[in-house]
Parts: structure tokens; C-alpha cells; sequence
């Protein structure tokens, strides 16, 4: 039994050391371990789940041309992305929700926006024998979630739905029992378009549900998964989830008064129709945008990057494979439902990608990128 | 040998240490409120975890309610009536259903157990028991009652497979003796349930306790609404899903250490509930006269 115990001795005390040793490394700043000896560059990204798909799309587009990057992104939430990038863990982070300044200032260094493409929040539901899209009106998106329109053939329902039967059945609305950027989104917009949205519920990440309204699911499948599987309940959802599982969208009321479809040019609409506000720094939410056809529960979703990279090969790879993303990654876009930045943001976008650094030197030369 | 029991003891206590330590910020600021405390509204700092304690003591409950008669039916016919032909595929079939994924069974609560509250059982208890305030209100099939019933499923084939190991360890002889004093099949029956009580006393302790802790299959079908409700059909929230659900996105420090604070309130939950039921396991045990089996 003796040796025993000294085999487990051992075995923990190995097992604390190669710990220590792990921890104690800086993943992004650390010397060691940029390249391993077959000269491979890993990137670590973690962050917003609405993005997942595109993002893959491209990492996997990337590796074709560029075999000895590799890039691993994980989806754990915009949340998680901003956290992350604060905590330096990762080499990037993703957000649909822009930071706020006092997350900004937790940071060791400054964090770049770099905006990569559009998406759009759609109300799915599920209506027995309704077959139209339904017509809704910020305002009786917000009476559902309040709580105050309670069923289905509620009038004011009804009224913008002219020949839809609505059954008389109880409404269940869905929303995201964790921290998520697609809630930002959604209650972004319905807080500036109802003022007693924004008072009773307001507009956050994790807003303060009205009890005995709805039920919570977590992320995006999860909400799919309830209204999917539930009659009568209605939830919002990035667009790919619900174009994947095949579920009706609702055609919403924008500011100038038309019942649009989250369609890509709809959501492009949006972004053109923000540009002017589109500040120095690219924090920006786009819903409740101007334009006829705007769809108006639209967002950029964001990369997170430090300005000055601590290493200058993983900061050469990151800032080559935005470049890459924002350019010849954009054709991708659309099959999965997002829409592609517009002329205008593509260049700010790189003009963003020219201020990053490593060791006060920039990564990419304007000259060297103009001859590309 | 020693060094192996410090260690659990070791571990048990920097994971009490860590999690006050942790939950400090929640502590000062709530103090016991936090226990009693109706309203969790992280956008606005306000947390208080009376509906997520509510959620797990309720549900884990229902679960016992169901499962524990159902188990012990199991066990009782597995051990005491049915030939060996019989019992050997069912006790298998009966131990598979532990092995599968907590996911798996949240997929099939969502597709399956959902529908059916929903379309029979919520009616049917609705047309009969309606006077009760346990089961008015709108029927969806997600809420408490299909979390407690998800978790029935879940903590049967643990009970069963305990409490069949306990019925197997009573000696024959006991049987033996009561047949041959005249006693009929079920009079033994009750002898060798009485002789094993503590035993299956602690088989329920040990699905209680699984009940607890489930995180998945609940989270899937609970409806995740932080409310007390009379209603069995209304949504509910558990610890153990609110800590899964926002564990990896909390930024705000003072957001992480309620979560925190929660995870201690759910240890102590079930430190508290098991201490009852061990409490209770030595009484049976006393009432009996029977030594210990597990």
C-alpha cells in the first residue's frame, strides 16, 4: 500500500506541476509556443454564438489556403467573448453586443471593433394553420412579452393580420434564459421603439423578464427547440436557426411603416441606412434603422481585437485572416443568411485593420496590402 | 490509506472555502435576504434565490413521489417473484436506462413527455383534480410538472438497482422461516422489506440526491422561469439549471458571485436534505431492530 500511495503522490504532484506550468504560461504574449516545430500558428477566438456558422465557414476556407494556420472558435456566447478578450485567454473574442466602456476600460489595452457581417433577429412561432407570415408591430411584440396581449385572436393581433385565422389559444412567448447577444438585439429594439417595454423590461444581454409570462430556454437551438416542439408559443431567434429548422418568420413593422421580411437585402437596408451614425470607434446598434425596406431588428456582429498585439506572428496571422474575412470571406455570407458589410463600412473596416500593431510597428502595410 | 480519505475531506473543504469565499460580495450585500429573496433580476443587480431553492425542492419531490413506489415495485418483483428468466433481461433493461446521457433524456422530455402533460395528462388532471390549485392555469407542457416527471425517469433505474442489490442481501433463511411459520408470499415479502429498510432508505437518499443536482434534461423542459407558482404547469427554475445556463457568461462580478452563492445554497440543500434522510435511515433502522445492510 505504501508504494501505492507514493505512485498517487507522485502522479498529483506531476499532475500540479504540469498545471502550474500551463497556467502560469501567457497564452498570447508568451514567447513559447507561437509556433510549434512544424512552424504551425494557432489562433484561439471564443465568443458570440449568432456568428458561429459564418465563422466556421471561414476558418475552414482559411485552412485551405493557409494550411498552417489554424483557428479554433468557440461559441460560448457574447458574454463569454467579452469576458475572454478582457482576460486575455483568447487571441480574439466575438460580439454581436457591442462592449460597453466600463468593460472596455477592465481591459489591459485598447479593443478594437471590427465589425464582420450582418444578421438579422426574426419571431418564429408556432401557429396550427396559419400559413401567411404574420404582420407584427414592435408594439404588439412587446404587449406579448409584457404580458399584456395574452392569446392569440387578441384584436390587436388581428388587426394587422386582416384575413389570418388566429386560433383562441393562449400565447407561451420564449425567451433566452442565459446572457446572449441576440437579446441585446431584441430588446435593443423593442426598448426603442416602446417606451414601456423599456421601462418594465428594458434593454440588455439579460433583461428582467416579467414573471409568469414566458418560459426561458438557453441559447439559440434552445429557443428553437421550444417553439418547434410547443403549440402557441413565439420566441426570436438569429434567422440561420430558423431558416435551418424550417420555421415561419413574421414579417415586421419598420420606422417607416412597411411589414418587411428579414430577406439579406432588407437587412443590408439597414446598415446602409445607419452609416451616418456609424461612430469613430464602430460601437453601433443598427435596429430601428431608417429606410423603406429596413428590416429593423438588424446587427453587426463583432470581432474583438487588442490594437497592440503582444506578439507579432499570432498578431500577423490575426490581422491577415480579418483582412481575408471582411474581403473574399464576404461571397460566403449570404448562403448562411447574413449579409455582407457594405462598400462604405468595409472601408473603415480597413482602415481599423492598418492601426493594429505589434511592438509600435503595424501588422499590415498599406503599400504591400495595395499591391495584393 | 489515510491519505486517501484526507483528500476527499481535503477537497470538500476548499470547495465550502472557495465558494464563501467567492460569494463574499453577494454575502455582504444580501446577507441571509439572499436565502428568502423572491426576485432574480441580474440587468438590474437584485438576486435572490427563494424561487430557484423552491424549483429543486419541488420538482426533486415529484420526482421521489413517482419514482420511489415505482422503484420499489420493480425491486420487489424482480428479487422476490419473478423467475430468473424474467428477472435478469429486465434488471438489464432497468440499469441501461442509467446509462443513458441526461441530454438524451431532455430530447425525449421535450418530444415526448411534453406532448403527452400537454395533450392527456394536464387534461386529465385538470377535468378531475381542477379544484386543486397544484394544477389550474394554462397547460403548455413545459413547467415543474415535466421537470419532476423527466427526473422520475431518471432516478428510477438508481433507486431500483439499489434497493434490488439491498432485497438480494437479506438472508433466505428470514424468508424461509416466515414461510414456513405460514406466512403467505406478500406477509414475506413485507418481513424482508422491513429487514432492509435502512438499505432502501438510503437507495431513496441516493436518487434524491441525483434529483438535485440534474442540470440538462431539466433545463430542456422546466420552462426556466424564475416564479413561485402554485401551479404544477407553470414554468420553474432550478440551481443547478441557472448555474449551467449563465455560469460561462456572467461578467459582472457581483452576478458571478450570487451564481456563486447559489452553488453553495445548493450544497447546502443537499447537505441539509441528506442529513434529514440519513436522520430518518437511523430511525427505521432503530423501529426495526435490523442491522445495517449498506
Amino acid at each position: 500500500m505504501r508504494t501505492f500511495a507514493k505512485i498517487f503522490l507522485a502522479t498529483i504532484l506531476t499532475l500540479n506541476l504540469i498545471l502550474g506550468l500551463a497556467c502560469s504560461g501567457d497564452p498570447i504574449g508568451g514567447g513559447d509556443g507561437t509556433t510549434d516545430s512544424s512552424g504551425n500558428i494557432s489562433l484561439q477566438g471564443a465568443g458570440a454564438s449568432f456568428p458561429k456558422p459564418i465563422y466556421e465557414k471561414w476558418v475552414n476556407e482559411y485552412q485551405k489556403i493557409n494550411p498552417k494556420i489554424r483557428i479554433d472558435y468557440q461559441s460560448k456566447g457574447s458574454g463569454g467573448g467579452q469576458k475572454d478578450i478582457i482576460a486575455e485567454i483568447v487571441n480574439f473574442g466575438a460580439s454581436d453586443d457591442p462592449m460597453k466602456d466600463e468593460d472596455m476600460e477592465k481591459a489591459k489595452g485598447e479593443i478594437l471593433h471590427i465589425p464582420t457581417v450582418l444578421g438579422a433577429v426574426v419571431m418564429t412561432y408556432n401557429l396550427e394553420g396559419v400559413d401567411k407570415p404574420l404582420n407584427l408591430t414592435p408594439e404588439v411584440i412587446a404587449a406579448i412579452y409584457l404580458g399584456d396581449i395574452k392569446k392569440w385572436n387578441d384584436p390587436k393581433i388581428a388587426a394587422d393580420n386582416g384575413d389570418v385565422k388566429l386560433p383562441d389559444a393562449e400565447i407561451l412567448p420564449i425567451y433566452r434564459n442565459d446572457s446572449s447577444g441576440t437579446t441585446a438585439v431584441f430588446t435593443d429594439y423593442l426598448a426603442k421603439t416602446v417606451p414601456a417595454f423599456k421601462e418594465k423590461i428594458g434593454a440588455s444581454k439579460q433583461p428582467n423578464w416579467v414573471k409568469g409570462v414566458g418560459a426561458g430556454a438557453p441559447r439559440n437551438d434552445g429557443v428553437m427547440g421550444q417553439v418547434k416542439q410547443t403549440p402557441n408559443t413565439i420566441g426570436y431567434v438569429e434567422i440561420a436557426f430558423a431558416k435551418a429548422n424550417k420555421l415561419p418568420t413574421a414579417l415586421i413593422k419598420n420606422k417607416a411603416g412597411n411589414f418587411v421580411d428579414a430577406t439579406i437585402d432588407n437587412v443590408s437596408a439597414a446598415a446602409a441606412g445607419s452609416i451616418k451614425d456609424m461612430p469613430e470607434d464602430m460601437r453601433v446598434k443598427i435596429t430601428n434603422a431608417e429606410g423603406d425596406n429596413t428590416y429593423p431588428i438588424s446587427s453587426y456582429t463583432y470581432i474583438l481585437v487588442y490594437k497592440q498585439q503582444k506578439d507579432a506572428v499570432k498578431g500577423k496571422a490575426l490581422v491577415d485572416f480579418l483582412w481575408w474575412a471582411v474581403h473574399d470571406g464576404s461571397q460566403y455570407a449570404k448562403a448562411l443568411h447574413y449579409a455582407p458589410l457594405p462598400k462604405e463600412v468595409v472601408e473603415k473596416v480597413e482602415a481599423k485593420i492598418y492601426s493594429i500593431t505589434a511592438d509600435g510597428k503595424p501588422l499590415r502595410e498599406k503599400a504591400k496590402a495595395a499591391g495584393e | 490509506m489515510l491519505i486517501f480519505a484526507t483528500t476527499i475531506l481535503l477537497t470538500v473543504v476548499a470547495m465550502i472555502f472557495m465558494m464563501v469565499w467567492n460569494s463574499m460580495p453577494t454575502i455582504k450585500q444580501f446577507g441571509i435576504g439572499f436565502l428568502f429573496g423572491r426576485d432574480w433580476q441580474p440587468a438590474s443587480d437584485i438576486y435572490g434565490a427563494l424561487p430557484f431553492i423552491y424549483g429543486t425542492i419541488v420538482s426533486s419531490l415529484i420526482a421521489l413521489i413517482i419514482a420511489v413506489p415505482l422503484s420499489l415495485g420493480i425491486a420487489i418483483f424482480l428479487v422476490e417473484q419473478a423467475p430468473k428468466k424474467v428477472a435478469t433481461p429486465i434488471a438489464f433493461l432497468v440499469e441501461l436506462l442509467a446509462a443513458i446521457p441526461s441530454v438524451v433524456y431532455g430530447l425525449w422530455g421535450i418530444f415526448v413527455l411534453a406532448p403527452f402533460i400537454r395533450n392527456y395528462l394536464g387534461v386529465f388532471l385538470q377535468d378531475y383534480f381542477g379544484w386543486l390549485p397544484l394544477f389550474q392555469g394554462r397547460l403548455t407542457g413545459i413547467g415543474m410538472l415535466t421537470g419532476g416527471m423527466i427526473m422520475a425517469l431518471m432516478v428510477t433505474p438508481i433507486i431500483t438497482a439499489v434497493v434490488r442489490d439491498v432485497l438480494e442481501v437479506v438472508p433466505t433463511q428470514q424468508r424461509e422461516a416466515a414461510l414456513a411459520l405460514g406466512a403467505t408470499k406478500w406477509e414475506t415479502t413485507k418481513i424482508v422489506l422491513g429487514n432492509a429498510a435502512s438499505g432502501i432508505a438510503g437507495a431513496v437518499v441516493l436518487g434524491l440526491g441525483r434529483a438535485l443536482g440534474e442540470t440538462m434534461a431539466v433545463t430542456m423542459v422546466i420552462g426556466n422561469s424564475p416564479q413561485i407558482s402554485a401551479s404544477l404547469f407553470e414554468p420553474a427554475y432550478t440551481i443547478a439549471s441557472v448555474l449551467a445556463a449563465n455560469f460561462a457568461e456572467a461578467t459582472d462580478s457581483l452576478y458571478l458571485s450570487a451564481l456563486i452563492e447559489m452553488g453553495l445554497v445548493l450544497f447546502l440543500v443537499t447537505f441539509v436534505v441528506n442529513g434529514f434522510a440519513k436522520l430518518l435511515v437511523a430511525r427505521v433502522a432503530k423501529g426495526t431492530g435490523t442491522a445495517k445492510v449498506t
